[in-house]
Order: structure tokens, then C-alpha cells, then sequence
């Protein structure tokens, strides 16, 4: 039945019947009516955040930790624009998220007024969807609708542009429907012919592999353990992208471990050599495929997406299968237990040993060093006091993110949190802050690098404010680390300011915050210092200081194939600068 | 969504995609809500992605329903074509998308106002001919004319080409505006 009320009590109702216990935002002029009616009431937490990016990116965190849509609130003009790389970044990695914009009233939009932009124009190429609210009887409607669009088929953000007078203005409230959306209907249950091909391709294959990505997490935690189940039922390997780590557990015998450009070498050799691949929820990224004619040359290629756009786009496949992972996972389980299939042995058991081969290579070892932590061996250590107390891990972008993906083991999904197809420095601390409202007795770490980590260093506040213990673990090496290797490798070891020369003391800045801060230079200290970080209560800085050199291996330099990898051990100088041709020079 | 994907594509990998492939022109018929922005979101899903449009024609032609058609002429490969049908299936507001060309036997007519300026043998010689290309006056001084014309792409583009010799000073055409043969809707 409807109910009469403000615009502003209209959207706190909606949230409250979408379920939404916590909401990331920092008030503003035009917003300040909702801001009012968040006042007046208690069952929806706000956590005011220290600027509008870190809001998105907290809301990215918590939907990520749990699968839930992930809510914002900002002003208008500047809110929305600093909210704008959180958007975008939640475009790229499928994150859902509805973001509440306050906007001048209705009468002044298009005139210039303070702090107004054009916040639909603005936020179009980088939401789903977004709305202008023109009249207050619409705004539940549309609220409720941007929950179902933001997590329906492949999740995304989406924008509620609110002009204020609309928020003061009395209309009626209206209820989630289960009335159909008129045009956006994703399809889950795929096409039964399309999944028996699959299945038939699978029995059939000699060098079969899986390719998970993040789709499958995205799915919901259903998906994962159908793609545990089918992995484990065929006996096959499996690797998956970035996005993908947690949905398959890193400790099994079948893990290959993450594909790509610094993924491991029987990962990228399995899909090169593979006869028979699944696409699980992966969108064949550029950092997966390498170079494109190269990739995966000699398989016949199944893909299941939930996006049809994101099949045929950057690889031709052979069998495109549009649905849901968690629905088609299930289809192709009982079609496969339906058929008692007769596999070849022993050509899977030619494909594994050669598999093991790979392995025997080791591509992520790296020489340690008694006398300088080694910022692999930093996340390894860090992975093994922390692995008991099921973590969830944040991380920023560059050098330690990649060495977070190799080091850092995950076993279950939604615990791992990075900012993928974006890549978005500062990502990592507002995500481990939603992650830890959200999860407020988990042990949760943004594993940092010393730039990134600055990039949105005003999270500090939010977490002393709402008491959220998050840790950073800054694997410090005083370079943009990933900036300098590729200078290195691309651009005749010119290190054109990838060098920060003035950082702060990250002790002090912790103690100037009101968190812990600790500092580690010592190997042989590490262990200790790691455990102590733990046991601290609050929030904690750890300024990791590792050898300031260290390159990330194995590597696929750009415009190379999955056969060309560069390996750590082995690699000279002369070869990393010779690494990539001038045509893998223009490429990103 | 349905589930349409080229099945023709090759069984080798070894060619990227595009490559090698013949650039095709497409018209694709777009059915959207009639809402604030959606024309926005159509072409700048073309200019973000890098997609051409060589005609663009866009009306209300439901008003109860608020529905309107979006009638894009487009050009790229077949593979690049399914990219943005599936691309457009993925906007909110689209109902659906036709791809009037690969669907075969579509109508396709535009309509153009030309404005003619001169005296003497010329104007004469014009009037003749707009008159074999079934083009009417709808304006006219001693000095000028103007002609409607309507038809295919093809034969504007030739009546303008001939007018160009004539004295043509202006044109203003609509773009494309396509439909299914026979009696089924799409």
C-alpha cells in the first residue's frame, strides 16, 4: 500500500525494505534532507568516509566481502565526480553498488548553480545505469529498480541522481515489487544444446583445462562449490584470472594457480598447449590472453558468460553458452553424471605429467636474502600466520598486488578484494574498511605499497571513527614498483619519476591517525613483528621495508604468447631489456 | 537476450578478431523507452567503443508505449557488428535489437530537402530532372528551388551528384529510416 512521506524519508524506506544495513558517504549541500532523515532513525548505519572515492570503494569492499549490493551516498558536483574512478572501477570488476547522488533542485539544473554537474552525463559510460529523479512519485520506483539492476546478470553500479527539492518534496512510497523488469531480463538457464556440446567436448578432450574467473564469485558461493565439484569429478585442471582467486581452494592437487601475464608458468603453458578449455565467468582480459593470435592457439574454446557481450569480443569461441556459472555448472553435472563417459586416461595422465613438468620449474620462487626481506617472502609470511584465522585480503595496485595474487593462498571465495580491470591505486584501504564493517570480527589486511597506499590515505579516519582494526601491510620498496619494472623492461631502465623521494614516516602517519605503527626491516624479525601486527587490537600500519629492487616473475612482457614467459630465476639484465618488440611497446 | 552468436566463425584461433575479415555495412533497428538520455547512451556507446555510425535516425513511434525506434546504418566486421548488438542488448532501456540487413529483405528510404539557387538553362534542366526522380517542389522564387526527394540511400546520393552541377547551395537530409517486409512485427 502507499505510503505518504518526504523524498528523503522515501529513500532511507527503500533502503531499509532492500535490506541495507550500512550505507559509505560524506554529506553535502544538496544531499543534506537525506542526511536529515538518516538522522531520525537507527536502522540503517551510515559510515562517513574522508572522500567521495573512498566511499565507492568501501561500498566495493563490503558487496565484494558479501555478495550484497554495496550503498553510497554523496552531494552533488564534487561528490559525484570524486565518486567517478569508483564507479568506473566497479564497471570493470562487476561489482553492484547504487550510488545516491544529492543534485541541485530541479529548477536550477543546467544553470550553472553551485556545485552542480551533469551527473548522468557524467557517470554514463562508467555505470549500468543511472536515473534523474524529475518527480518524487518516481524515486521509490527507481531506487528499488537500481537494486534489481545493479545486481542482476552481470552486477554493476548504477547512479540515483536526487535533486533536493525532490528529497523536501511529499510523494508516495511504494514497496519492492517481483514484477518483471520490461527490458532487462539476463538470461541464467543457458541453452540445453550449447551445455550438452560442452559436456561432450569435455569427455572427448586429451589437454583439458578450466579457466576460471570472476563471474564464477559473482555467481554466488553456490557457483564455487559446483565448480569445485565439477573440477573434482573430471579430474582436471584448473587455473583462474585475478578476479577469479578463492573460487577454487589454492591447497587443491588441481590448483594450476593464476594464468596471465605474472601468472604461474604451468598455468600459461596448460593454456597454451590445452586441447579443450572452459571459460567459467572470465572475459579473456588482455592480461590473460597476452598476445592475442597466440593464445590458447591449438583448443577448442567453451565459454560461459552471463554478458553476451562479453563472448566473441576478444577471442572467437567454439561454444558460447549465455547463462548464469552457478545454473550452467549444475546443467553440465547432470548431463556429464548422466552419461557414465569414457575418458581417455591415459591421455590425461600424458596431460598431467607434462603439467608437473611445468611445475618442476617453480616459477614463483625467488632467491630470499638473510639480510633484506624480500617482498615475496613478506606475503608468504604473511599468508602462513594468517591462513588459520580465514582473512580477507585488500590489496592497492602495482608490484604487491600481483605478489598478493602469487603468494597469498585462498581457499574460499569473496575474500579476496583487488581492483582488477580498473587497477585503481587507493583501492585497497576504503575496501578493507567496508570488508571489515562488514565482517567486524575478521582479521582483514590491505596488503599496500607505499604509493598506492597514499592515494587514499584519508581512510585512516573512517576506520578510527567506526573502530574498524583493519591492518596495512605495506610492502615498502620507496619506488612505484610496477611503473619502474616497466620502465626497465620498456624504456631503457629510465626511472622517470617512479621514485617517491619524500615518504612519509608511516609510524608516525599511523600514530598521527591513531592507529598502531610498526616497522620491519629485518628478516629474521619478520615472523614476530607479522604476529604482533595480529594481536594488536585497533588498526595497524606495517611498514614492511623490503628490498627495493625486486621485480615481479614469471612475467608475460607485453605482445609475447603464454609460451614466452619470462622467469625470475633465470632472467638477465639483457633479457629484460630485450624483453618486449616495438610493437609490445604501445601496448598497455 | 537470445542466444545469437556467428556460428560461422573459423576453428582456429590463430586469426585475431576482425582480422582478415570483409568491413560490412548494417542496419540495425533499435527499439528503446523513450526516456531522458537514451539517445545518449546509444551513441556514446558507439563513440566510447570506437564503433562508426554512418547514419543515425531516431523518433517516438509508440506514444502510449513511449517507445522509440533508432534506426543505426552501420559498418565493421561481422564479428565487430555482434559486438554491438550485444553491446546495445546490454543497455537498459533497449528493448531489443534487428539487424535489418543480416534479417534480409528490409525497406530502407530517406528523405531529402535540396535547395537549388540559379537562373536560366540550368534551373530549367534541373526541374526536368528532379522531375524524372519523382523529387517535388515545395518551395520555389525565380531564383530558387527546393525539392523534396525520397527514396533509397543510392538514388539521393545520385540526384544530389547531378544537382551539384546545377546550382546546389544546401542539403538537408533525415537519415535512414528502416523496416521488415510483410505482415509480422519484429
Amino acid at each position: 500500500m502507499a505510503r505518504t512521506m518526504s523524498g528523503a524519508e522515501i529513500v532511507i524506506a527503500a533502503l531499509c525494505d532492500q535490506g541495507v544495513e550500512h550505507i559509505f558517504g560524506y554529506p553535502g549541500g544538496a544531499v543534506l534532507p537525506i542526511y536529515d532523515a538518516l538522522f531520525q532513525q537507527e536502522k540503517v548505519k551510515h559510515v562517513l568516509v574522508r572522500q567521495e572515492g573512498g566511499a565507492v570503494h568501501a561500498a566495493e569492499g563490503y558487496a565484494r566481502s558479501t555478495g550484497k549490493v554495496g550503498v553510497v551516498l554523496v552531494t552533488s558536483g564534487p561528490g559525484a565526480t570524486n565518486a567517478v574512478t569508483g564507479l568506473t572501477d566497479a564497471l570493470s570488476d562487476s561489482v553492484p553498488v547504487v550510488c545516491i547522488c544529492g543534485q541541485v533542485p530541479t529548477h536550477l539544473i543546467g544553470n550553472d548553480a553551485f556545485q552542480e554537474c551533469d551527473t548522468v552525463g557524467i557517470t554514463r559510460p562508467c555505470t549500468k545505469h543511472n536515473w534523474l529523479i524529475k518527480d518524487v512519485n518516481d524515486l521509490a520506483r527507481v531506487l528499488h529498480e537500481a537494486f534489481y539492476i545493479a545486481k542482476a546478470g552481470r552486477p554493476g553500479p548504477v547512479v540515483v541522481d536526487v535533486p533536493k527539492d525532490i528529497q523536501f518534496a511529499t510523494g508516495n512510497y511504494v514497496g519492492p515489487s517481483n514484477i518483471a523488469h520490461k527490458t532487462y531480463k539476463p538470461r541464467m538457464k543457458p541453452e540445453q544444446t550449447a551445455v550438452r556440446e560442452a559436456v561432450d567436448l569435455l569427455i572427448n578432450a586429451k589437454r583439458p583445462l578450466f579457466y576460471a574467473g570472476g563471474g564464477v564469485i559473482n555467481s554466488g558461493p553456490k557457483a564455487s562449490q559446483l565448480l569445485r565439484e565439477i573440477v573434482r569429478l573430471t579430474g582436471y585442471p584448473i587455473t583462474s584470472t585475478l578476479m577469479g582467486l578463492g573460487a577454487f581452494p589454492a591447497s587443491d592437487k588441481q590448483w594450476l594457480g593464476m594464468l596471465g601475464m605474472h601468472g604461474t608458468y604451468e598455468a600459461n603453458w596448460a593454456m597454451h598447449d590445452c586441447d579443450v578449455m572452459v571459460a567459467v565467468g572470465a572475459r579473456f582480459d588482455d592480461r590473460i590472453t597476452g598476445r592475442i593470435d597466440a593464445f590458447s592457439p591449438g583448443s577448442q574454446k567453451i565459454h560461459i558468460d552471463i554478458d553476451p557481450s562479453s563472448i566473441n569480443k576478444n577471442v572467437l569461441v567454439d561454444v558460447p553458452i549465455v547463462g548464469d556459472v552457478a545454473c550452467t555448472l549444475e546443467d553440465m553435472l547432470r548431463i556429464w553424471k548422466s552419461k557414465t563417459p569414457q575418458l581417455d586416461k591415459a591421455a590425461h595422465k600424458v596431460w598431467w605429467k607434462q603439467i608437473d613438468q611445468w611445475r618442476a620449474k617453480k616459477s614463483l620462487s625467488y632467491k630470499n636474502s638473510r639480510d633484506v626481506i624480500m617482498p615475496q617472502y613478506a606475503v608468504e609470511r604473511l599468508y602462513e600466520l594468517t591462513k588459520d584465522r580465514d582473512p580477507y585480503i585488500t590489496t592497492e595496485v602495482g608490484q604487491h598486488q600481483m605478489w598478493a595474487a602469487q603468494y597469498f593462498r585462498f581457499e574460499e571465495p569473496n575474500r579476496w578484494m583487488t581492483s582488477g580491470g580498473l587497477g585503481t591505486m587507493g583501492y585497497g584501504l576504503p575496501a578493507a574498511i567496508g570488508a571489515q564493517m562488514a565482517h567486524p570480527k575478521s582479521l582483514v589486511i590491505d596488503i599496500a605499497g607505499d604509493a598506492s597506499i597514499l592515494m587514499n590515505m584519508q581512510e585512516a579516519s573512517t576506520a578510527v571513527q567506526f573502530e574498524l582494526p583493519v591492518k596495512v601491510f605495506i610492502v615498502n620498496n620507496q619506488y612505484m614498483g610496477m611503473v619502474r619494472q616497466w620502465q626497465q623492461l620498456l624504456h631503457g631502465n629510465r626511472l622517470s619519476h617512479s621514485y617517491t623521494e619524500s615518504l612519509p614516516d608511516f609510524v608516525k602517519l599511523a600514530e598521527a591517525y591513531g592507529w598502531t605503527g610498526m616497522k620491519c626491516e629485518n628478516p629474521a624479525e619478520l615472523d614476530d613483528a607479522i604476529r604482533e601486527m595480529i594481536d594488536t587490537k585497533g588498526p595497524v600500519i606495517f611498514d614492511c621495508r623490503v628490498a627495493t629492487l625486486a621485480n615481479c616473475f614469471p612475467m608475460i612482457p607485453s605482445g609475447k604468447a603464454h609460451n614466452e614467459m619470462l622467469l625470475g630465476g633465470d632472467v638477465t639484465e639483457e633479457e629484460v631489456e630485450h624483453a618486449i618488440s616495438e610493437e609490445g611497446k604501445v601496448l598497455v | 537476450m537470445v542466444n545469437t552468436f556467428t556460428k560461422s566463425v573459423p576453428k582456429s584461433h590463430y586469426v585475431g578478431p576482425g582480422a582478415a575479415q570483409e568491413v560490412v555495412s548494417r542496419t540495425l533497428s533499435v527499439l528503446v523507452d523513450n526516456e531522458p538520455g537514451v539517445l545518449a547512451r546509444v551513441i556514446g556507446l558507439f563513440s566510447g567503443r570506437g564503433y562508426n555510425i554512418d547514419s543515425l535516425t531516431v523518433t517516438e513511434t509508440e506514444h502510449e508505449m513511449h517507445l522509440s525506434r533508432i534506426t543505426i546504418v552501420t559498418r565493421g566486421t561481422p564479428n565487430v557488428i555482434e559486438q554491438i548488438k550485444h553491446q546495445l542488448e546490454r543497455l537498459v532501456p533497449v528493448h531489443h535489437v534487428h539487424d535489418l540487413t543480416l534479417e534480409g529483405r528490409s525497406l530502407e528510404r530517406e528523405l531529402a530537402l535540396i535547395k537549388i539557387s540559379g537562373r536560366g538553362e540550368k534551373r530549367i534542366e534541373a526541374l526536368r530532372l528532379a522531375e524524372i526522380f519523382r523529387a517535388s517542389v515545395i518551395d520555389a522564387s525565380t531564383e530558387h528551388f527546393v525539392f523534396e526527394i525520397t527514396g533509397r540511400t543510392s538514388k539521393i546520393e545520385q540526384f544530389i551528384q547531378i544537382m551539384t552541377e546545377l546550382g546546389l547551395v544546401e542539403v538537408a537530409r533525415t537519415g535512414i529510416a528502416a523496416i521488415g517486409r510483410g505482415p509480422s512485427s519484429q
